[in-house]
């Protein structure tokens, strides 16, 4: 393939954002405009590459390589697998629809989307989208670094000058320590990884294919793994180190809470795995109790606390520390079933949590409230919403024929195949989810609107549809047809378990 | 009509979800055309299934009309179809209870389309179990047919109906969470869901599990599949969740609740449960046995002492479905016996008369409800004047349920204490004790309907319904319409039930 797509899609929101910027800031619906054309240039892309991706030849592809600082050896080097394929689909998803929700209106009092400064709202969006785009595609550790930075750094000024006004410097703020935190500390055993591979091989080279072959020992391994897996899997909200993220999802705009949640979260998920998991394969079986500990902790926990939250938002995102949960209990199997349903899970939460959140902020933007007693009703004036919020919520509790049950159901079955007890012991999630589910539907979208909010919540707008459609078809889509997906999770897992097997 | 006869099951189970994503498109509030296509909807999968009921060779034995595609090569599961004598009388109690519920619901007026598009997509859930011959997908239809029942009892059930859906919904699916674990384990170690394989491999796996002697293993898989199906059928005492579910739910949800949702679970018994653990069947029959009775004989009294009407049918459903489970234990006892599959016979001819007579029944209730609000015996009395083509039909339906000879119930209800009967005399004397308090069941059994018929019908008039704007109306022509073919089948089974029982007979014998 000589058209280098994995580069244009990486930089396509970047080159938007710039070229927003660049607008005069009364024109909103310009860089509205731009924001949209862009975000559907890269969702097509995506959607080509997650196409032209040969599934029987597997391996990586679409590779480029561009030298960029050779003494060093570090090189602009991507290109894709079958896990992080379904990932760049996830973001280019996200994006469009993130767009979608936020085009606002300036006309009408209803004051939905984004109406403070979109320009610099959309310039911030898209630097984080370009950045997670990058991590997903890059094959050299250093720009893998150097994209989650810049997916990070920008989640700061979103949240701090979009968010949610009572609490967003405290969230902002703590989200942006717990994350520079979790990577200094993976950026630390990278470095060491770097020089370790150059006395054991004599290369100097941040080149993750060549580092797989740098013969660490097991001591080495045993030492390291746990900070850089750690390190990384703060961003995937892993318990003991989840607390940021409930806080900034709450605090932060609609379209943000998408991504961080959406995509974010699996960037975390993603490096752990390719960082962690890949490259240092013997310390994860020598460690994979403890994570299969921490991520079971993280799955009825997070359940549980997502079962008495009063705040519509904080129980999506207690919700997504259970589901990402499973995602880091897939990988601790590191068997075959359990990283295959990990990474279909990481599509899928991406997703499903993508409209949860969409949803939620069309309620808040009209109903100006989260508080679940507080609401009811939703779907007799925006039945729209409502039909995705239960699709949804069907995904999230793992019902079959939607997407996660085929996430969660291999998951489940790797871990029967590594430690079963602990399969009994998460399995206790999925009736505390189909509880709060089920219940928080019924209290938001049906029985009568209250007082205070009748008359002036009207139904959502036509781009909201879109979105809301497009998520769910995603989910219902692979749900009834897991073979979209699943064989090509299949060939990135292969490669996993070459490493882990072969070390 | 080539592609029909390659794919008679697979048309059958998707035509009503296929018709209820069609209805999205039918103008919102037109709630006669939404009633009308759901009907003809669902009246296609009924002539399918009967296609498939005259095509079907009762001698031949496996699974008939097999077809297979892939779904989740991943983890070995494929969408594998197949009927035997056991599941096409399911299939066809269905699809033959879906079409009636529909007509019953023609009274609803509150947001149609959603109503009839959750019937249809009901229907399919219902059906997918029946017809699924791949643990996984079977597991599939057994947890989504949840959904669309949640969602009708929760949106247009009576006044207590949130704790009652949500309850109903919490109960079956932490009931079939052992199930999920169990089925998991088993994908696990076949690499497999086909039932076949799985049935072949697991009803002889003795080598250990993590350590722990597959005998144990197997002994709490059992329990829980046995629990997950228990809840469902329901079994004293998991029974909780259906007197409030039936209760609150709208007339046809409850038709279909009794009439084919709890046969699921005494279908999952017969699919699962005892062929996929033989040893462990006989080992806790007793057990089960003693549930099953403890369902007959609580049932029975519990019905009896209601004063709400639609509870008391409710816990009827418990009564009677004991017997099914009582027939299943003493077949296990003695599998290949004689008594055994009489005793089976009567259980899936139970599930079957039972899926009639149940589904007649709260639709009565309904009838009346709908008319006067109120479902509290005591404020009824002395109606069969004002209404008597209402009270012959209630009578009639009423002692089909009792097990009046020449109606179905006492066909199916005879065999089952027959077969358990002989188990005893012949194999294991426990079941001659369980048996004979089985009876006492059957006693109260005849008190309760007595006292529902006489509560309604008989003693003196309460005169509040005879005149003004209370007046109780008749029966009308829809709702005739609807008794009609159940009371056409429970009086053809009653009087010649050989054309049913000659197909499940086959297949009772073919399968234990």
């Amino acid at each position: 393939m000589n058209f280098p797509v994995l580069s244009v899609i990486t930089f396509t929101p970047i080159v938007a954002a710039l070229v927003i910027l660049l607008l005069p800031a009364q024109r909103k619906n310009e860089a509205r405009a731009v924001a949209l054309a862009s975000a559907t240039f890269a969702l097509i892309l995506s959607i080509w590459v997650y196409f032209a991706y040969d599934q029987t030849a597997a391996g990586y592809q679409f590779v480029e390589k561009y030298s960029w600082l050779p003494a060093l050896g570090i090189a602009l080097h991507f290109g894709v697998d079958g896990m992080s394929t379904p990932l760049v689909l996830l973001t280019g998803v996200v994006m469009f629809t993130g767009v979608l929700i936020s085009w606002g209106d300036d006309d009408k009092h209803v004051m939905a989307g984004i109406q403070d400064r979109p320009r610099e709202f959309f310039a911030f969006l898209f630097l984080l989208a370009g950045g997670v785009f990058g991590v997903f595609v890059s094959l050299d550790l250093f720009m893998l670094f150097f994209f989650y930075e810049i997916a990070v750094f920008p989640m700061y000024l979103l949240i701090a000058i979009w968010g949610w006004v009572q609490t967003r410097e405290y969230a902002a703020m703590k989200l942006t320590l717990y994350l520079f935190v979790g990577s200094v500390v993976s950026l630390v055993g990278v470095l060491v990884m770097y020089w370790q591979q150059y006395q054991n091989t004599g290369v100097l080279s941040f080149d993750m294919l060549q580092m797989e072959k740098a013969g660490f020992s097991q001591a080495f391994q045993n030492i390291w793994f746990l900070p850089v897996f750690l390190g990384f899997a703060v961003l995937g909200g892993i318990w003991p180190f989840h607390n940021w993220s409930p806080d900034g999802h709450v605090a932060a705009p609609t379209a943000v809470s998408m991504f961080h949640a959406g995509v974010l979260m699996k960037l975390g998920a993603f490096a752990a795995l390719r960082v962690g998991i890949m490259l240092l394969p013997q310390g994860a079986q020598t460690w994979s109790w403890l994570i299969m500990a921490f991520a079971a902790i993280a799955v009825v926990y997070g359940a549980y606390i997502a079962f008495v939250q009063p705040d519509l938002k904080y129980m999506i995102g207690f919700s997504s520390v259970s589901h990402m949960g499973l995602v880091m209990l897939g990988f601790s199997t590191l068997n075959q079933q359990g990283l295959t349903g990990a990474g279909v899970q990481m599509f899928s939460h991406g997703v499903m949590t993508a409209l949860f959140f969409a949803v939620t902020g069309m309620i808040y933007d009209r109903s100006h409230t989260r508080q679940i007693p507080e609401l009811g009703g939703m779907s007799k004036v925006m039945p729209f919403a409502a039909i995705g919020f239960i699709i949804g919520g069907l995904v999230s509790m793992g019902m079959p024929g939607f997407s996660g049950f085929v996430a969660e159901f291999p998951i489940f079955m790797g871990v029967w195949g590594s430690r079963w007890l602990v399969a009994v012991i998460a399995s206790i999630s999925i009736i505390i989810t189909a509880a709060y589910i089920m219940r928080n539907i019924r209290q938001v979208f049906f029985g009568e609107i209250p007082e205070k909010l009748a008359g002036h919540v009207g139904d959502i707008t036509v781009l909201d549809k879109v979105a809301i459609v497009t998520l769910c078809v995603l989910m219902v889509g692979l749900g009834l047809f897991p073979g979209l997906m699943v064989p090509m999770v299949e060939t990135g897992v292969q490669n996993i378990l070459r490493l882990l097997g072969g070390a | 009509m080539d592609y029909i006869n390659t794919h008679l099951l697979s048309t059958t189970l998707f035509f009503p979800l296929l018709a209820g994503f069609l209805m999205l498109f039918l103008p919102k509030d037109e709630a006669k055309l939404h009633k009308w296509f759901a009907l003809g909807a669902s009246l296609v999968p009924l002539v399918l299934s009967l296609v498939a009921w005259f095509n079907f060779r009762p001698s031949q034995a496996g699974y008939q009309f097999e077809e297979m595609y892939a779904w989740y090569a991943a983890i070995g599961s494929s969408l594998h179809l197949g009927v035997d004598g056991l599941s096409l009388s399911m299939v066809l109690l269905t699809t033959l209870l879906t079409p009636i519920a529909i007509l019953a619901s023609f009274g609803i007026n509150d947001r149609t389309k959603a109503y009839m598009m959750l019937f249809l997509f009901l229907e399919t859930g219902m059906l997918g179990v029946f017809m699924a011959i791949d643990l996984l997908i079977f597991f599939v239809f057994w947890e989504i047919g949840l959904v669309p029942m949640y969602f009708l009892i929760n949106q247009w059930g009576s006044a207590n109906r949130n704790y009652a859906s949500l309850k109903f919904m919490i109960y079956t699916m932490g009931g079939s969470l052992g199930l999920l674990l169990a089925v998991q384990l088993l994908g696990v170690l076949f690499k497999t869901y086909d039932l076949q394989v799985i049935t072949e491999q697991w009803s002889t796996y003795t080598a250990a599990i993590g350590g722990i002697p597959a005998s144990t293993f197997k002994a709490v898989a059992f329990w829980a599949f046995v629990i997950a199906f228990a809840v469902k059928v329901p079994l004293w005492p998991f029974h909780t969740w259906l007197p409030d579910a039936h209760t609150e739910a709208p007339t046809a949800g409850s038709m279909i609740l009794a009439g084919v949702l709890l046969k699921l679970g005494a279908y999952g018994f017969l699919r699962l449960v005892l062929p996929l653990y033989p040893d462990e069947a006989k080992y806790f029959a007793g057990a089960l046995a003693f549930l099953a009775v403890a369902a007959i004989v609580f049932g029975a009294f519990g019905s009896y002492a209601q004063t709400d009407f639609k509870r008391l049918v409710a816990y009827s459903s418990v009564n009677h479905m004991g017997f099914v489970v009582l027939g299943i234990a003493a077949a296990a006892f003695a599998v290949g016996t004689n008594d055994a599959r009489i005793a089976l016979n009567g259980a899936i001819l139970q599930m079957f008369n039972h899926g009639l007579s149940a589904a007649g029944m709260f639709f009565l209730v309904g009838v009346i409800y709908e008319r006067t609000h109120t479902r509290n015996l005591d404020d009824f009395g002395g109606l069969f004047p004002l209404v008597p083509v209402y009270g012959g039909i209630l009578i009639f339906t009423s002692m089909a349920s009792l097990g009046l000879p020449g109606l179905n119930g006492f066909i199916s209800e005879f065999l089952v204490v027959r077969g358990a009967f002989g188990v005893g005399v012949n194999s294991v004397s426990v079941m001659t004790v369980y048996t004979a308090v089985s009876m006492l069941g059957l006693l109260f059994t005849g008190a309760y309907i007595l006292k529902g018929i006489k509560k309604v019908l008989h003693g003196p008039m309460n005169e509040q319904w005879a005149h003004g704007e209370h007046k109780l109306t008749e029966i009308n022509a829809r709702e005739v319409i609807v008794m009609i073919p159940l009371m056409a089948l429970i009086l053809w089974i009653g009087l010649y039930p050989a054309w049913i029982l000659n197909v499940i007979n086959r297949a009772v014998v073919m399968l234990f």
